[in-house]
């Protein structure tokens, strides 16, 4: 089971469409060797909990550059409710530092900010992954 | 023995130039070649063998095709460029009070960009409340639009409006001019970014409409615009949103002229005269801090329009040769790390817009990578604009780099980079067609992953990212301004209200009208929505109504 690669969902919740950041990501993901769901933006929040529950997904990446990180709380509560509790989620983009704080009290796993190497982010995911499968054993 | 003098004379300069060849190979750190963001390889240095083209037929001067030096005779010692800056944020009470500040300050004409639920399609009360004025004015009726412009003369103030087909800020603008008696006759101003294809395949802020039905409301608005509101600049072609999804500077003029193309045609084939539509046609641009690059990506431009205008179009009328554009410094260059570090990067930027021969600019704040920008970077951007128009003396001369040799062999190569990658676009059947075939998706993407991975291989330096970088505190980052909660609940109740006071038979009457028009290619769509906005239709009501008879658009998005 865990020679498996992580399996990411990358996607963007809320009403900005700016996606460079979330292809750039998911296609290194991709690259990497991970199993990557990719979507469109503006993805409703009960769809990506749908989405994450069908897919089996260790990871989600959320998207945000133009403030839809306000509502991943949100999406916090929502997995928590459809008990999901056990993927992670890590957001990516323009999240000032007062509500990168508030994202993280929420549950977020993580926050990457501009300039994060990519990297970075797979090693984080794949130390995401393990740590859920450990628990899932 | 007596030689000719020229002959000598290059004799001379020959043994100059290999003893300089010598020299310099033997002081240069690598013979790696250096190449530009578009991928065309430069020079350590260059001479007079680099550009023997003829003056007449590449350069000319000033106001006169092919424009390569300009567009207009005085240039910048005419008439300055318009200080553009975008500004939205909050209720309209808000954005009244911020764009009276920046009118006072210097800012010489309006821009108006709205909340991201009017991008998309939606009023105040369908989304989020979370969401709503973060990163733009919540705008949805022509009370609002009223609201905005309080204190601004609509006949002497140039309106730029950040507008989401079907144009419904427009609408709001000319039926608030309707409103304060003011013909539309002298409204001017720009529909800014009102390039569909862009939206589709960079940016997917605008987009909500399929192609075909968004490719007919564009068409549809253009030739409402040149008969009724003639000052008003309809078509706003951007290659801002494809440099910033990744394109290579030559790549996004390259899209950007087979976009224009592409509406030239679509208003040709509806029985439009080029001469009519063409002189309202202007550009938008994204200005990377490659500093030569981008100068020589807008002179080549310049001189490519001129030649489609006047051999595809067979235009005649000069206005329709110039390119006239408006260029925003680029986002993307900003770095969240030392943030004021921007201040350096926007001048760059800008005095590459200002030689490269803009027409009108936005200043990026330094914050924008942090968050929306604050009033004290917004600040900063406006005076960043002053100082190079002021103090730096770049606006003395016209064209100043024209006639160097690096800057007009680079003007030639990117031309010709330009002009390879829109033969592949006109080879897969024009832009629409590359657009809904992904192609152009495709490139953009490989182009934002190929940077991406020079700037983690270190290739690229990014000051503060991948090299000197300092440790920071989180204390010198500013706080995001955020809308005040109250006023926005105060804001939506208000427009509750105003849903159930209005003329409920005269919302309805206009509803259907729009619907018909929708369905009958022989209306004029957009002077549908016009009608719309002045009884009293919301944004959210009119975009619900095209959505339902002209279909949802998903973008083709690849990975």
């Amino acid at each position: 089971m865990t020679t498996q690669p992580p399996k990411v969902l990358v996607t963007k919740i809320g009403l900005d469409g700016h996606d460079r950041g979330s292809r750039v990501v998911a296609s290194f993901l991709r690259d990497a060797g991970m199993e990557v769901v990719y979507t469109p933006p503006w993805q409703d929040i009960a769809a990506v909990v749908k989405l994450a529950l069908e897919e089996d997904v260790d990871v989600i990446g959320i998207s945000s550059l133009a403030t839809d990180h306000l509502i991943v709380p949100k999406l916090m509560r929502s997995l928590y409710a459809a008990g999901l509790q056990d993927i992670a989620v890590i957001v990516g983009g323009i999240v000032p530092d007062a509500d990168e704080a508030l994202l993280l009290e929420a549950g977020v796993a993580k926050v990457f900010h501009p300039g994060s190497a990519l990297e970075e982010i797979a090693a984080e995911i794949v130390r995401l992954t393990r740590a859920r499968r450990e628990l899932n054993v | 023995m007596n030689q000719p003098l020229d002959a000598g004379r290059l004799s001379e300069r020959d043994t100059g130039l290999e003893r300089w060849r010598r020299e310099y190979a033997a002081g240069a750190d690598s013979d790696k070649p250096a190449r530009n963001r578009s991928g065309i390889e430069v020079k350590p240095l260059y001479t007079p063998q680099d550009w023997q083209g003829d003056y007449a037929a590449a350069l000319g001067y000033p106001g006169q095709p092919p424009y390569t030096r300009g567009i207009y005779a005085s240039m910048h010692r005419g008439r300055t460029w318009t200080q553009r800056q975008l500004i939205g944020l909050g209720t309209p009470l808000d954005y009244n009070a911020r764009l009276l500040d920046l009118l006072a300050q210097g800012a010489s004409a309006v821009s108006l960009i709205p909340c991201n639920s009017v991008f998309r399609g939606y009023d105040m009360d369908e989304v989020h409340a979370e969401l709503l004025g973060t990163c733009g004015v919540v705008a949805n009726t022509v009370e609002h639009m009223d609201q905005c412009l309080a204190g601004v003369d609509l006949a002497r103030t140039s309106c730029a409006m950040n507008d989401p087909s079907p144009f419904t800020l427009l609408a709001f603008l000319l039926a608030t001019a309707k409103r304060r008696g003011v013909a539309w006759r002298a409204i001017s101003g720009t529909s800014n970014q009102s390039d569909y294809l862009s939206h589709f395949v960079a940016n997917h802020m605008f987009f909500r409409i399929a192609l075909p039905g968004a490719r007919r409301i564009l068409t549809d608005h253009i030739e409402f615009c040149n008969r009724q509101v003639p000052n008003w600049n309809p078509m706003s072609v951007v290659g801002q949103h494809m440099q910033q999804a990744g394109a290579t500077p030559a790549e996004a003029m390259a899209f950007t002229l087979a976009s224009a193309i592409q509406y030239a045609e679509d208003c040709r084939a509806r029985g439009m005269e080029p001469d009519a539509f063409l002189p309202r046609f202007t550009f938008f641009f994204d200005i990377s801090v490659s500093l030569f690059e981008e100068i020589a990506k807008f002179r080549a431009g310049r001189r490519i329009w001129a030649r489609i205008t006047r051999e595809r179009f067979g235009a005649r009328d000069p206005r329709a040769w110039r390119f006239k554009f408006h260029g925003q410094t680029s986002g993307v260059d900003l770095t969240r790390q030392q943030p004021l570090n921007n201040i350096a990067r926007v001048t760059v930027q800008a005095i590459a817009g200002i030689l490269g021969g803009l027409q009108s600019l936005h200043t990026d704040a330094y914050d924008e990578a942090l968050s929306c920008p604050t009033e004290f970077g917004a600040r900063i951007a406006v005076s960043t604009q002053n100082i190079l128009r002021e103090e730096a003396h770049l606006t003395d001369v016209i064209d100043p780099l024209g006639g160097s040799y690096y800057i007009e062999s680079l003007t030639d190569e990117m031309e010709q980079e330009i002009l390879g990658v829109m033969a592949q676009v006109e080879a897969a059947g024009g832009m629409y067609a590359a657009v809904e075939q992904g192609l152009v998706q495709k490139m953009i993407g490989a182009s934002a992953r190929g940077f991406q991975e020079k700037i983690e291989s270190g290739e690229q330096t990014l000051v503060g990212v991948n090299a000197y970088q300092v440790e920071e505190g989180k204390s010198e980052r500013q706080a995001l301004p955020t809308p005040d909660p109250a006023k926005m609940q105060a804001h939506i109740a208000a427009f509750k209200a105003y849903k159930e006071q209005r003329s409920q038979a005269a919302v309805q009457t206009a509803q259907e009208r729009l619907a018909a028009a929708a369905g009958d290619p022989q209306q004029n769509i957009f002077g549908r929505v016009v009608e719309a906005a002045q009884a009293g239709c919301t944004h959210g009501e009119i975009c619900a109504t095209l959505r339902r008879e002209l279909g949802f658009g998903q973008p083709l998005v690849t990975v």
